[in-house]
């Protein structure tokens, strides 16, 4: 299990145990952390599950693909830091990810 | 006396059907199959719900004897599968209003006023209709109608006017290479350097910009000022800090989300923006009225393609019986039913 920190908008951390190989949305929809809609369920199709990766995490976590990347378009208060969390698969490096979620999706 | 709720030019159908994604199109075959012809409405420009508009290269998983279909493919056939019922599409128009007339059928009316009038009504709109993103700029309500504007639908009304422009996909950049030659002045703000739009138009407005025809600023809109609803200029924060553009209207392209909209208002049972119906029928508390797909919930219930299907067809019965309640409807399978065939155009 890969611990995941999830922390909403109000400041309530969520600290989650997360399967390898699910997604940080599945994760954040499952322990039910407001402020995730996941509108598409996971298709990177809407941008309603935008995350900002902590600083100390962005390396790690890596780069948006092209395709998420046009998809961050249509968030809001899109940062450097800004990520879908329907395309992060939690893996072994990630134990210990802390995400931030916006004041609101789109 | 006149029955004056009565329209000469009212469109007549069996079953009038809002939403036209995958569960409203199967919903056309399990009708037609009952001879009930149906007329289907939707926001979107053509069919197949958010399974076209979301989605459509996504591939699906789960649609029995499909191990693999693209929500595109499946929309495809489902229009394919119910091309013999030849089922009529009103695109881009949502349902305003619903009204329920003394014979038991329905008179329902557009956004823009066209009229049906159905014998029943079949609520497969999903998510509800899919409306335009509002950018979460504070107090953009207040200028809504007036100076801001999330569609265009005559070019005039941008004539002569200082317009700031939002987006990197196709809907931003067309309006911006269209409403250039008509606006006094164009802006166009996108978050970054890149554009989902079509290179072609990118490199157009690149090319104005280079001629100072129009501005591209990099950034993202964080506040608006203006009184009454009248629109003088909006902060853009970029990567160098923030700037004021001068503008009098606004059109922010941030795509689609889905809102229940009107069916709120058109007195049913609602239980958390959903349409709760029996598992037999498929009935909303309005006799006539059905709810089937991800609009509907009930005990168990999955928001599954298939599900929908499922609803499809024992609703359709229902509805059958609403409309006919006298007539017996003979339970037959379109492998072996001639009559059945014949419907379908094979026998």
């Amino acid at each position: 299990m890969t611990k995941l920190h999830i922390i909403a908008f109000d400041g309530t951390a969520y600290d989650i145990d997360a399967e390898n190989g699910s997604t940080v949305m599945e994760n954040a929809i499952k322990n039910s952390v407001p402020g995730i809609e996941a509108e598409c369920g996971g298709a990177c199709a809407c941008a309603t599950c935008h995350v900002y990766v902590d600083e100390d995490w962005t390396g790690v976590v890596g780069e948006p693909e092209p395709m998420e990347e046009d998809m961050l378009d249509f968030a809001f208060d899109v940062r450097p830091n800004s990520r879908l969390s329907c395309q992060i698969k939690v893996r072994d490096e990630l134990d210990g990810l802390v995400v931030r979620v916006p004041e609101r999706q789109g | 006396m006149p029955d004056i709720t009565k329209t000469p030019d009212a469109t007549k159908t069996d079953v009038l059907i809002v939403g036209a994604g995958p569960v409203g199109l199967f919903a056309v075959f399990e009708l037609g199959l009952l001879d009930l012809k149906c007329h289907l409405v939707d926001i979107l420009d053509r069919p197949g719900g958010q399974c076209a508009e979301l989605y459509p290269e996504k591939p699906i998983y789960d649609i029995p004897g499909w191990p693999l279909i693209t929500a595109q493919g499946l929309v495809d056939r489902l229009m394919e599968q119910t091309a013999p019922f030849k089922p009529q599409f009103t695109f881009n128009r949502m349902i305003a209003a619903l009204e329920k007339r003394g014979d038991g059928s329905f008179r329902v009316t557009t956004d823009d006023g066209e009229v049906f009038e159905a014998k029943a009504v079949v609520i497969a709109a999903g998510g509800g209709s899919f409306q335009p993103k509002r950018p979460p700029i504070p107090g953009i309500e207040a200028y809504e109608g007036k100076s801001v504007f999330y569609s265009v639908r005559r070019m005039e009304d941008f004539r002569g006017e200082d317009l700031l422009i939002v987006g990197g996909g196709d809907s931003a950049l067309d309006w911006t290479l269209n409403l250039q030659p008509v606006a006094r002045s164009v802006a166009l703000v996108h978050r970054r350097a890149e554009f989902r739009a079509a290179p072609d138009s990118v490199n157009k407005m690149f090319a104005l910009h280079e001629e100072e025809k129009l501005r591209f600023q990099i950034g993202q809109v964080t506040a608006l000022s203006g009184e009454g609803g009248v629109l003088r200029s909006a902060t853009v924060k970029g990567p160098h800090g923030e700037v004021d553009i001068p503008c009098t209207r606004l059109l922010p392209f941030f795509g689609l989300t889905m809102k229940l909209g009107p069916i709120a208002e058109w007195g049913l049972n609602l239980h958390e923006n959903l349409i709760p119906v029996d598992t037999e029928k498929f009935q909303t508390s309005e006799p006539g009225i059905f709810a089937i797909g991800d609009i509907n919930t009930y005990p168990g219930k999955l928001k599954l393609i298939l599900s929908g299907f499922h609803e499809a067809a024992l609703m359709a019965q229902a509805a059958k019986h609403y409309i006919s309640p006298a007539e017996r409807i003979v339970f037959q399978y379109t492998t072996s039913s001639t009559s059945l065939q014949k419907k379908l155009g094979v026998a």
